[in-house]
């Protein structure tokens, strides 16, 4: 990975490539707008067979949009949805061999535990020995066979999460949209979750189009992530893609936490402050970044062959466990964020190291109203 | 947190309001109840169970109230009838219109009962507007009789005047039904039929329900609409209580009577506040 590659990301919006399949959803070109209000312009997007997919972004970025869109709840304003051969923009909701998991969970108040699973199954006038047996299984897959009989209101908030899922999995979809499903739970509730999300997801090989706007989610989740902003892609790639090499400025201070250096190339060297470090670049304004973990405190006075080396000063310290989050000027005002795993104490005057390698060039991401 | 003179302040006035235009009537009422009149029309405090006696002995005071109960359940069903998918479409498909249809369905509570009343007598009277009508296209010869003074201009009246207190209560539980519960029933693949009948009607019952209860309570008691226009044969058991009070003086038959209703319509509305309640869910 060096800094010609990072200068030649693509936002690769097509799944064939990721999974190496046919995609089951083809997003063309959606567009949606409220009246003058624009919420999506031109989303293309393909979800493979099997893919658990990510919509990150911040509210008002659309993703909820786009999921409804999906679902039919909203009608694009421009752009076409396919599932196979079958246009899917044109099917009520009702016809879609898609389900979804509301960020509410939207249980029917009136009806059982049980009740709700069997939903779909009934209003599809399955048999009801077929019914009885797919809403057992799908009750024990989300442990919860004991609250059968129960009323959704008797149940707590991570227990209607899992009846919702449930009774959503139920249909066996060909693809499962989520909005921001597990938003109302606590912390750690939030985790277990995530986890059993995942393997759930694994284990019975639907796609999952998830929306969060949790970013620290969206990677653990992910096979990967399209990022939303003011309603058009930023990046659309792998959690470690995504990671290691933002297509953007937004996207690399969305995503982590980052250090964006602004530098001049110039025949064939960057300069950024105080740093200078040579790269194959064309000369002009160029951005960059430089993940606070790619950068380490050094000791000695020789810096290490190939890197850069500057000196700063502490200004601030902050403890996170496992690792240290330091702040450091390195002089010109310029301010640096180190992440090292335990420094020992308190720490003054330090020297900085870093791969050129790791400071990876990024688009500039425009003002979007 | 409040002070005691606070509290009092707060609850003394409606505890006195009740007690003396509610209880008190009450009690007076159920004491005139078991009295009776004597031959030099004076009202003798002799307790007895005779006039509840004479209520069950004498046809025309059991049947008439019979009557009515079957006029206030033909206006309960219209009323629904009416009321429902107007409240439903107000609530599910008016979009912004809304506001406007709703304040339309209002308005017409605001005009005095007995003009409307009277409203349906110019409408349906032997010269009224819709006979006038009729024989002017040449669909009847003569005026059609049974149109006024019958059960069926009671009903019609009622109906009309008490349909907007059963689309109240059901507009609001229909507001009250998160929309997500319906995109989550389409979602499951249910078709918009399937979607009303097992979503949104059954959430809706504590609505109608209380719609019902309204409309039947409030006709069951009606005597203006039968005094305007019922006619003799459309009578009801309010008719015959104020003409005890008045003209036949016989105040304590006509407590009687009055109690049985009001026991009528208390243990209605104690039935239908469990019917709601069991049909509430949230």
């Amino acid at each position: 990975m060096g800094l010609t590659t990072n200068s030649e990301i693509v936002v690769r919006t097509t799944a064939e490539g990721a999974a190496g399949r046919a995609p089951l959803l083809r997003i063309q070109n959606v567009a949606k707008s409220f009246g003058k209000n624009v919420v999506l312009r031109d989303i293309s997007l393909d979800v493979a067979e099997g893919e658990f997919l990510t919509i990150l972004g911040e509210s008002g970025s659309g993703k909820t949009t786009l999921l409804r869109i999906i679902a039919g709840f909203e009608t694009a304003s421009a752009g076409e949805l396919w599932m196979g051969e079958e246009r899917l923009d044109r099917q009520p909701p009702y016809r879609r061999r898609v389900n979804t998991v509301f960020q509410s969970y939207a249980l029917f108040p009136h009806l059982t535990v049980e009740q709700n699973v069997a939903y779909g199954l009934r209003v599809a006038k399955r048999p009801e020995a077929e019914i009885v047996s797919r809403v057992g299984e799908a009750l024990e897959k989300v442990k919860m066979s004991a609250h059968a009989k129960s009323k959704p209101s008797r149940i707590s908030g991570g227990q209607q999460q899992r009846i919702a899922l449930a009774r959503a999995l139920v249909n066996r979809p060909r693809l499962l949209l989520l909005d921001e499903p597990l938003s109302a739970l606590d912390a750690n509730l939030r985790r277990q979750m995530q986890v059993e999300l995942k393997s759930l997801q694994r284990e019975v090989g639907i796609s999952f189009i998830f929306v969060t706007h949790d970013q620290e989610e969206a990677m653990v989740m992910s096979d990967r992530i399209a990022l939303l902003r003011s309603g058009e892609l930023e990046q659309v790639a792998t959690p470690r893609e995504i990671y290691g090499r933002p297509a953007t400025a937004y996207a690399a201070q969305f995503i982590g936490h980052t250090n964006l250096l602004k530098g001049e190339v110039r025949g064939g060297v960057v300069r950024c402050g105080l740093l200078t470090w040579p790269a194959a670049l064309p000369d002009g304004p160029a951005l960059f970044s430089l993940r606070p973990e790619n950068i380490r405190l050094a000791a000695g006075n020789v810096a290490t062959a190939g890197r850069v080396r500057v000196r700063g000063t502490v200004r601030h310290q902050a403890f996170h466990g496992a690792t240290e989050l330091i702040r450091v000027e390195c002089g010109d005002g310029m301010m640096l964020v180190v992440r090292t795993p335990g420094s020992g104490g308190p720490l003054d005057a330090v020297e900085l190291e870093f791969s050129p390698t790791d400071a990876g060039l990024v688009r500039e991401s425009p003002e979007r109203i | 947190m409040f002070s005691r003179a606070y509290k009092a302040a707060v609850t003394l006035p409606p505890l006195v309001w009740v007690t003396v235009f509610l209880l008190l009537p009450y009690l007076l009422m159920f004491c005139y109840s078991f009295w009776s009149v004597s031959e030099s029309q004076t009202i003798v405090h002799s307790w007895n169970f005779a006039n509840y006696g004479e209520l069950l002995r004498v046809d025309v005071y059991w049947q008439t109230l019979l009557r009515s109960m079957w006029i206030a359940a033909r206006v309960t069903i219209f009323s629904l009838v009416l009321g429902y998918p107007l409240a439903y479409f107000l609530s599910f498909y008016a979009g912004n219109k809304k506001d406007l249809l709703y304040q339309l369905v209002i308005i017409p509570l605001w005009v005095s009962y007995l003009v409307r009343a009277y409203a349906w007598k110019t409408i349906l009277g032997s010269t009224g507007v819709l006979n006038t009508l009729l024989q002017y296209v040449h669909l009847t010869k003569h005026p059609l009789e049974f149109l006024l003074y019958s059960p069926f201009a009671v009903v019609l009246t009622l109906t009309h005047i008490y349909t907007p207190f059963a689309f109240l209560p059901i507009y609001a539980a229909l507001e009250h039904i998160p929309r997500n519960l319906v995109e989550a029933s389409h979602d499951l693949g249910a078709t918009p039929g399937q979607t009303f009948w097992k979503v949104i009607f059954p959430l809706s019952i504590p609505g109608v329900v209380a719609g019902a209860t309204f409309a039947f309570v409030l006709s069951l008691g009606d005597f203006l609409a039968p005094l305007l226009l019922g006619g003799p044969s459309g009578i009801m058991i309010s008719n015959i209580v104020v003409s005890l009070f008045g003209a036949a003086y016989n105040w304590p038959l006509g407590a009687a009577i009055s109690f049985c209703m009001l026991l009528l319509v208390v243990s209605l509305l104690v039935f239908s506040e469990r019917l709601e309640k069991k049909w509430s869910f949230s």
